[in-house]
């Protein structure tokens, strides 16, 4: 029982820094971004290819893993994203569809179809027993890690000027502009950042969630669900929702494997019917 | 509009207008002449026109919610996917043996299912719809997926046995039968989906696609509209998914896969949505491109259906069409002929005028 609630929150944990980068793009910026999938994909292929075959030490792995898919991300954002970012809901959704489906045959053509691992180190593996509850090394590093990242977050977005200048150029652009706010410059560090962040996610969770080309497409609607459910007022709306919706399903596929992920999929349309902001937004107007 | 009755000179000219743009253009007759020589033209390719004629008649149900009613969906595959389980079932079972009553029943099965959920696309922004209409797709998948004692799981429906089409004509493994069967089914929904649009009905989908605050203070019932259109829609799709399922004698998983919701909209946005034609022409362009590059790549042909996407979107949706801008608004004329109107009701000038019941539209 414990066990699981462990687990649970893990997986949750692991699906906050994945998404939280979704959280700003689409719930802050309203950009329909459903190629997020691909950054994370990327990072986890990325910490693969370092670790398994370059031999790099697994925390050196993370970190490069993290600062590639910044840099792809951020270097898609300038050429490609910014032109779509006042196109319509559709276009995104098209051009964001294209993006993943280019992403899936890429990397089915240079790493092949098969499912990747990274080599995890042996003092990560094994687990510890506390008061009979078995607690997985390598799971208590995921929450210790995704706790950092995510008060670093809150922290940021709310004390540092760079936090008050993203919630300035995400309320108002043209406000935000004509106070000197360079809003191109913050959207792109933001995005180059929620890229990493979700890359680093990848390169984790390649032991959880498994790794292959069609990853993106996988867990497009995990991340959709965090975000819709969550909104995107704050941080802790996407964070609490990615605990529910990490042990909700860690539970059920436990508990009611028949019932499988549906369990998920009907939360969330009750959830957009019942409160389209998001289940903790506080009302929002836009 | 109240002025206007039954005796009055504009109620004469407004008639007379949309008699005029109801009537069959000759570059329409032609398509159809065209679609109806390629039976004999190319006999050796039916097995992929096939597909085409599935693949169009299918887009032809999106367009009537995203082209005319302005609803964006990323699950129309669940419908699709409901009308080809639903005819390999009752095909597997025998419950209906003969093809054209299963295709009836198909589309009503899906199309139940379409009003069913009708309800939560009415609500929210666009990307509600999104996340709700690609929720539903995903929830039906799961189903199917479950559920595999009935539906064959991610091995597929087995053991489909079609019965030949009106107890005459059996379907052949060169896809002869196929074919003319499919593109009969394609031009008679048609048929009906044209009559659809160009209904007071029809117009007003335009209108609330305009403007649907608008609309409702001009006495149009949004709500019921949406639900009604939505409806027709998944019924037409369940119709293209049963065909997939009598043509094949197989249904899978794969039918209800958001790839093929995906690939829907990428065919709708080549041939240009709201005004009928555009799936089926993006249906025969993407048909043949994915053929054309699936040859050459097997394995990643995606990549390059995932470019062009990119592409267009980046180029601009509206400006050009992967083939140029141009020769689009010039087939949008010739299809839907739309003679300018005299005087009082003023803007008649191309496809606009579908949304002609609120004028402008800002």
């Amino acid at each position: 029982m414990l066990t699981v609630l462990f687990d649970g929150i893990s997986y949750g944990m692991l699906l906050f820094v994945l998404a939280c980068g979704l959280a700003v793009t689409l719930g802050l910026m309203n950009f329909v971004n459903l190629a997020h999938g691909a950054f994370a994909m990327a990072g986890g292929y990325i910490a693969v290819v370092l670790v398994n075959r370059a031999g790099l030490p697994f925390g050196l792995g993370l970190a490069l893993a993290f600062l590639f898919t910044a840099l792809i991300g951020g270097f898609l954002e300038r050429t490609l994203y910014v032109r779509v970012y006042n196109k319509s809901p559709l276009d995104q959704v098209l051009f964001s569809i294209g993006l993943v489906f280019m992403s899936v045959a890429a990397v089915d053509y240079i790493m092949g179809s098969s499912q990747q691992f990274v080599q995890i180190p042996s003092a990560l593996q094994g687990q510890f027993n506390v008061f009979g509850v078995g607690m997985g090394k390598y799971r208590l590093l995921i929450i210790a890690i995704c706790g950092v990242i995510t008060v670093t977050l809150q922290l940021a977005l709310m004390k540092t000027r760079f936090g008050s200048r993203l919630r300035a150029a995400v309320d108002d652009q043209r406000v935000a502009r004509g106070l000197g706010i360079n809003v191109g410059a913050v959207f792109g560090i933001t995005f180059a950042l929620g890229s990493g962040l979700a890359g680093l996610g990848g390169a984790l969770g390649a032991e959880i969630l498994g790794l292959d080309p069609i990853f993106p497409l996988k867990y497009m609607i995990y991340f959709l669900i965090v975000v819709t459910v969550g909104g995107a007022s704050s941080i802790t709306g996407p964070f609490f929702a990615s605990i529910l919706l990490g042990i909700g399903d860690v539970a059920g596929k436990y508990y009611v494997p028949t019932l499988g992920a549906f369990v998920i999929y009907t939360i969330m349309i009750v959830v957009l019917i019942w409160r389209p902001q998001g289940l903790f937004a506080r009302g929002v107007s836009r | 509009m109240s002025a206007v009755t039954a005796t009055s000179p504009l109620a004469d000219t407004v008639a007379a207008f949309f008699a005029r743009r109801a009537r069959w253009t000759p570059f329409e007759i032609a398509f159809w002449l065209v679609a109806l020589a390629s039976i004999w033209l190319f006999p050796t390719k039916h097995l992929i026109l096939t597909e085409t004629a599935i693949l169009a008649l299918f887009a032809l149900s999106l367009d009537l919610i995203l082209g005319y009613a302005g609803i964006i969906s990323l699950g129309h595959a669940a419908f699709f996917g409901v009308g080809a389980y639903f005819t390999g079932l009752v095909a597997k079972y025998g419950l209906i043996n003969e093809p054209v009553l299963a295709l009836f029943a198909a589309g009503l099965a899906a199309a139940v299912i379409g009003f069913a959920t009708s309800f939560l696309v009415l609500r929210g922004s666009d990307l509600t719809r999104l996340m709700v209409t690609l929720g539903v797709a995903l929830i039906l998948r799961e189903i199917a997926n479950r559920y595999s004692n009935i539906t064959g799981g991610a091995d597929g429906l087995q053991g489909v046995d079609i019965q030949p089409v009106l107890g005459l004509f059996r379907f052949d493994l060169y896809g002869h039968t196929a074919y003319i069967y499919c593109l009969s089914v394609l031009f008679v929904v048609f048929v009906v989906a044209r009559r659809i649009v160009q209904s007071p009905f029809g117009l007003s989908l335009g209108a609330l696609r305009g403007n649907p605050l608008r609309a409702a203070a001009v006495g149009i019932p949004v709500n019921a509209r949406l639900v009604a259109i939505y409806t027709v829609s998944a019924g037409i799709a369940g119709v293209a998914g049963a065909l997939l399922t009598q043509t094949t004698a197989f249904c899978s998983l794969d039918v209800l896969s958001f790839d093929r919701s995906a690939d829907l909209l990428l065919v709708l946005i080549i041939g240009g949505t709201g005004y009928l034609y555009g799936g089926l022409i993006g249906a025969v362009i993407f048909k043949f491109m994915q053929d054309y590059l699936a040859n050459l790549t097997p394995q990643y042909w995606q990549f390059w259906i995932g470019l062009v996407l990119v592409l267009i979107v980046l180029v601009g949706r509206e400006r050009a069409t992967g083939w140029t801008g141009y020769a689009r608004a010039g087939l949008i004329k010739l299809f839907a002929r739309a003679p300018s109107l005299p005087s009082p009701a003023g803007g008649g000038k191309g496809p606009a005028a579908v949304g002609g019941a609120a004028p402008d539209g800002h």
